[in-house]
């Protein structure tokens, strides 16, 4: 995902710290390997990353929580230990997080964005139109997500209403596009996305990078290699675990000792 | 000694690698599975083989950095590797050159391949191999014919494929060598347009049985050229080279405007060398 250096492109955020939260197993979707795995795997994936971490609360969980409670749970674990520091240097508040499906936190420097409402005209060249200056409230916690996540909320009876005006209004979107989608279409074609499209960022995505999880499995069950698709690490891990084998996946769990 | 019949390959990529990327590798694990799933061949060997400096392209960085970035890139690889020979000669060589050296190399002295032995190694092999192209019967048996020394293969993307038809890049009796007598192992994007290239070359078109396009599902643009534009702007690559490789390039910063000026306004070597000897030719006629 390349959130973090489009962002800063702005001048109106700076991210601090990237989450990667694993949905919970009573998710109940296909092919959905047990929890435990997922976090383990994602850990290895992060061990050479100094910002982005894994959570597994969500995982935890007794059954599927809603992507908006998530966000609620981990705002206010942020806001918490904000408050919890002295006299934070905004350039290094340590409270950013990006989750995927995606939160990024970011911090909003005041003196930035009153920077940029003296040259208005800097918001033309960036990736991101409608952006409006805001008064600094602390870290914000913002969902990032493909832009697959975000046609989604078209479909009926996957998110509620409610939930999706709390996503956008509240925390707001950073969304990273993706090949056959069209991400400002979506956005039209909703009332309430269009009401809060100034809190949705459109990252675009310099160079092309299209490496889907479920082609990965498609591969693995086929005894491909996905080498240079997942770390190193990963691909060990679900070698010795056994996951995504032939056969497996559609049991269910691959929990194979 | 391998009594399965199969041949086996050594796949051998030419190109810049300025600076290596995931893709690159990919396309070695993309051609050894398509080769192996095909049951005739058996991958023993991957070689990246830099260009030398005296290539001239346009933003090309001096070898040994390049060279050390792919080492850093293959240090994981059971089966890739890196081999200098190119890169360490004064001229630029051509590409049929390099295949050629690289099968003299396996058919003199394949002695570290873990499961030759000497009494394979047959001199005599490539001729042989030869008179069975111009055998245009159908029938003759592979099968039956031991393996004896790997063959090697030239591993590629569709760009390498579709530059056959740039004017003066390549020499047409290089392309014919390369595919008639060595093989191309193509790795495309499904639903490009190398069938069709393929299709409107008579030489290609001859020698199709020795192509072999593979697809990649996975649409993937991670060209050199977009990894140096994204470090000039200031854009992670993170994910798209090793992180080994993204170390080093940071740690000698290696890519700038200046750096992919280097060239600027200078021939592409072989451009010259193909003009050159085609204005000698027409003169001398």
């Amino acid at each position: 995902m390349h959130g973090v250096p489009l962002l800063p492109c702005l001048g109106l955020y700076q991210v601090v710290e990237g989450i990667i939260s694993p949905v919970n197993d009573s998710y109940g979707k296909k092919d959905l390997v047990a929890s435990h795995h997922r976090v383990a795997m994602a850990r290895l994936a992060l061990q050479t990353s100094d910002w982005i971490r894994v959570d597994p609360w969500e995982s935890e969980q007794a059954q599927w929580t809603e992507t908006v409670k998530v966000l609620r749970h981990h705002h206010s674990e942020l806001l918490k230990s904000s408050a919890q520091m002295e006299d934070p240097d905004p350039s290094k508040t340590p409270s950013a997080s990006a989750v995927s499906p995606g939160f990024l936190f970011v911090t909003n420097m005041q003196i930035l964005t009153s920077r940029r409402q003296q040259n208005p005209a800097a918001t033309d060249s960036c990736n991101f139109p409608g952006i409006r200056p805001c008064a600094a409230v602390g870290p914000e916690l913002k969902l990032l997500c493909g832009a697959d996540v975000l046609k989604t909320f078209h479909t009926p009876n996957l998110w509620k209403d409610e939930h999706i005006q709390e996503i956008v209004e509240k925390f707001g979107l950073v969304c990273v596009s993706r090949r056959g989608h069209d991400p400002k279409g979506y956005i039209l074609d909703s009332p309430i996305l269009r009401q809060f499209q100034h809190n949705i960022h459109l990252a675009r995505e310099p160079i092309q990078n299209e490496i889907s999880a479920t082609f990965v499995r498609k591969a693995l069950a086929q005894g491909q290699s996905v080498k240079y698709l997942l770390p190193d690490a990963v691909i060990t891990y679900i070698r010795e675990h056994g996951l995504y084998s032939c056969g497996s996946p559609w049991k269910g769990k691959g929990n194979t000792s | 000694m391998d009594t399965s019949g199969k041949t086996d390959v050594v796949l051998l990529a030419c190109g810049s690698f300025n600076p290596i990327t995931n893709m690159h590798l990919r396309l070695f694990e993309l051609g050894k599975d398509y080769m192996n799933a095909t049951g005739k061949y058996r991958v023993i060997k991957g070689i990246i083989s830099p260009v030398g400096d005296a290539y001239r392209k346009k933003g090309l960085i001096p070898a040994h950095h390049r060279v050390i970035m792919a080492e850093l890139a293959t240090k994981n690889s059971h089966w890739v590797e890196v081999d200098t020979w190119e890169s360490l000669q004064k001229e630029w060589v051509e590409t049929v050159k390099v295949l050629r050296h690289h099968q003299e190399k396996l058919a003199t002295g394949s002695c570290d391949h873990p499961q030759s032995s000497p009494s394979l190694d047959r001199p005599g092999r490539k001729r042989k191999w030869a008179e069975q192209k111009q055998d245009s019967s159908p029938k003759k048996p592979q099968e039956s014919k031991p393996t004896g020394v790997p063959r090697v293969k030239l591993l590629c993307g569709a760009d390498l494929l579709e530059s056959f038809s740039v004017p003066n890049l390549w020499k047409i009796e290089d392309i014919t060598q390369i595919v008639a007598n060595y093989g191309l192992i193509c790795i495309t994007r499904a639903g490009s347009d190398a069938q069709k290239f393929i299709y409107e070359s008579d030489v290609l078109w001859r020698y199709q049985s020795n192509i072999h396009l593979v697809d990649e599902w996975i649409t993937n643009d991670i060209s050199s050229t977009k990894i140096r534009r994204a470090l000039r702007r200031g854009q992670s690559i993170r994910y798209l080279v090793p992180d080994l490789v993204q170390e080093y390039i940071e740690k000698h910063d290696l890519y700038s405007s200046e750096s992919e000026d280097r060239n600027a306004g200078v021939i592409l070597a072989p451009l010259q060398r193909n003009i050159a000897e085609a204005k000698h030719n027409s003169s001398t006629a």
